[in-house]
């Protein structure tokens, strides 16, 4: 038991708490009872705010604990995260202002309710929904896998359920203040998360290099060690193979992001456009910041770093490699602040995830089929129930299967998410798409990525399905066809499948358009995307 | 189907600089060990360069288009409070 690190972690961890329950009296509007306010923190959040809350919500604890050690384990593939946190902000930028205007103007809380009254569909808006809380579910649980890992190397390793106890209180108190607080308990949260992270990782990235003999010893090290390996995927620079992979699994990736609901869920609490527009700008230096703790994989090589054997599962854990690198390295006080950094860092986003989770749920689910005439203190309600079922659900996925199969859900989560972009992204610029295109889209570029990812096997992990998103052109087929047979180039399977959505959604939607098929109301103008603060035009906050 | 109303779209030619960014995904352009930079393989600081470049990017766009369309937002104050004191 590493105590020195336990009080330290846990002084921070309190400290939090505290934050998390006075929250709620945190420039409280008129009510909680209201979406408005207990699920968007009562949209005005200024630049500082947002700033704070979408890099907390963004750069999640899983992110600082797995991309280090994807690094650690395959060497430059894991960089992506860098590419694809740069190129990110342009590519939304334009989109996301356009979103919050209009969800403003008729105060649209989730993704699916733009859809439902962009299109006039609330079954479009269903699958919107449905595959939101699909995708952000196993993201929550793998917050509880970085959490877990801090709090293993302290030494809280234990067996079976028990081993899992330090786990469950920790959630326990996240799920009371978020349900207390809402949204307003991860913004002020991450003031604490963002600060104590920055201030581990530069302190980290300044001082471990020079304690292994400066950058170019530690890549040399690296080097060695890839080279040395069975694998031929590793190496400090990508080969022939893994280049097109990069690319378009950081492309990928960057789509994605923002059609996740918890991403969206800290743009709509934004007070106006400006808000949005400043964070792009500012929002990289999160990107730097991962980047340099990307590097801290090969730090972990020189520093001879061995995963912590996961008591629960049996297995070497390799998340555990840069929470011990930190207590191998530093002294007892400074690894507690690192472990309560990424322990915070597992909080924040996980209360943003289960709120934009509860918000679809009460928006599109609970109001749009199970009870219509609901009035907003009661959707509050709800929402705030749907939350700790989300929450615990998580835990109980931890607890009860497999942590890797959270990890593998969360790939499919990615290539999920990104099906919906004609729907939600694209669909914010035109409507040329009909409806059932979009829907037709949909189901197909699910059913070939989920079909493409399922044959994805890693015989050196013993894995026969699922085993990664880089599919092999080899394997690509098509009914059978194989249009790239013998290439061992590799390509994320999300950008395929998002191919084939496009592709039946166009046709779809041209044959649907030439039999003059209904193509739904809408309920948006061409004025309401862009709309600003000061309009009298926006929906008043938290009256219905 | 081309209808009446007008269209939604507000368009500057400053926004082209948004694709300039994805650039940096042609690795073929960087994919080397040398030359390192205080150790570091050209791989690695070619791609941190592009983190400025993003900024600059998304920076000048902000700036270039701000008093364009609809926006007359007040100006930002850059306290934390004032910054949250709501719109209403």
């Amino acid at each position: 038991m590493q105590w020195t690190e336990l009080v330290v972690f846990s002084a921070l961890f309190l400290l939090v708490t505290v934050l998390g329950f006075f929250a709620a009296k945190w420039k409280a509007g008129d009510t909680l009872e209201h979406l408005d306010e207990w699920g968007l923190g009562g949209r005005k959040f200024g630049s500082w705010i947002t700033w704070f809350l979408v890099g907390g919500d963004l750069y999640t604890a899983y992110t600082f604990v797995a991309v280090p050690a994807l690094v650690f384990g395959a060497g430059a593939m894991g960089f992506f995260a860098l590419p694809y946190t740069i190129i990110l902000y342009p590519i939304v930028f334009l989109p996301l202002v356009r979103m919050w205007s209009v969800s403003r103007v008729h105060g649209y809380v989730t993704p699916a309710d733009f859809v439902r009254g962009r299109y006039g569909s609330h079954w479009l808006a269903l699958l919107i929904a449905i595959t939101g809380i699909v995708a952000t579910m196993p993201y929550i649980a793998l917050q509880l896998v970085g959490l877990e890992a801090v709090l293993r190397t302290m030494g809280l390793n234990g067996s079976g359920l028990l081993g899992h106890l330090p786990l469950f209180i920790a959630f326990v108190i996240l799920a009371l203040y978020t349900y207390q607080s809402g949204l307003r308990a991860p913004a002020l949260i991450a003031f604490v998360k963002d600060t104590l992270i920055y201030i581990v990782i530069l302190v980290a990235v300044i001082y471990l290099p020079s304690k292994f003999g400066g950058w170019g010893a530690i890549f040399d090290t690296a080097q060695a060690k890839y080279a040395a390996s069975e694998s031929k995927a590793d190496g400090i620079i990508l080969n022939g193979n893994n280049q097109l992979q990069y690319a378009t699994l950081a492309l990928g990736s960057a789509l994605a992001l923002f059609l996740y609901p918890h991403s969206l869920t800290g743009i709509l609490a934004s007070r106006g456009r400006n808000v949005i527009k400043r964070n792009m700008v500012a929002l990289p230096a999160y990107s730097l910041l991962l980047g340099l703790l990307a590097m801290l994989g090969f730090v972990a090589i020189s520093a001879g770093v061995k995963p912590i054997t996961n008591q629960a599962t049996g297995r070497p854990d390799t998340n555990t490699i840069v929470p011990v690198l930190f207590g191998q390295e530093f002294p007892g006080w400074f690894a507690g602040v690192a472990f309560a950094a990424i322990a915070i860092g597992a909080l924040v986003p996980a209360a943003i995830m289960s709120i934009a989770a509860a918000n679809l749920w009460t928006r599109n689910i609970y109001k749009e089929y199970l009870k219509k005439d609901a009035s907003p203190a009661q959707e509050a309600k709800q929402a705030k129930l749907a939350s700790l079922v989300v929450k615990f659900g998580a835990v109980a996925f931890i607890v009860f299967v497999d942590p890797q199969f959270s990890i593998d859900l969360q790939l499919i989560g990615g290539v999920m998410i990104l099906q919906t972009l004609p729907a939600v992204a694209i669909a914010l610029y035109t409507r040329w798409f009909h409806v059932y295109g979009l829907i037709a889209g949909w189901i197909a570029g699910m059913g070939y990525g989920m079909y493409l990812l399922y044959n994805i096997g890693n015989p050196a992990i013993g894995k026969a399905h699922f085993a990664g998103s880089a599919l092999p052109l080899d394997k690509l087929s098509l009914f059978g066809w194989h249009p790239f047979a013998g290439s061992a180039v590799q390509i994320y399977v999300g950008a395929i499948a998002v191919v084939a959505n496009l592709l039946v959604a166009v046709i779809v939607t041209l044959i649907a358009k030439r039999a003059r098929v209904f193509n739904g109301t809408d309920q948006t103008s061409a004025d309401d995307y862009h709309v600003d603060e000061d309009s009298d035009r926006v929906k008043p906050v938290a009256v219905h | 189907m081309p209808t009446a109303r007008k269209s939604s779209l507000r368009w500057s030619n400053w926004n082209l600089l948004l694709l300039v960014p994805l650039l940096m995904l042609v690795t073929p352009w960087f994919n080397f060990d040398e030359p390192r930079v205080f150790g570091l393989p050209f791989f690695y600081w070619y791609q941190f360069a592009w983190v400025p470049v993003g900024v600059v990017c998304v920076g000048l766009v902000y700036v270039k288009t701000k008093d364009e369309p609809v926006v007359k937002g007040k100006p930002d104050l850059l306290s934390v409070d004032d910054l949250d004191e709501g719109a209403k």
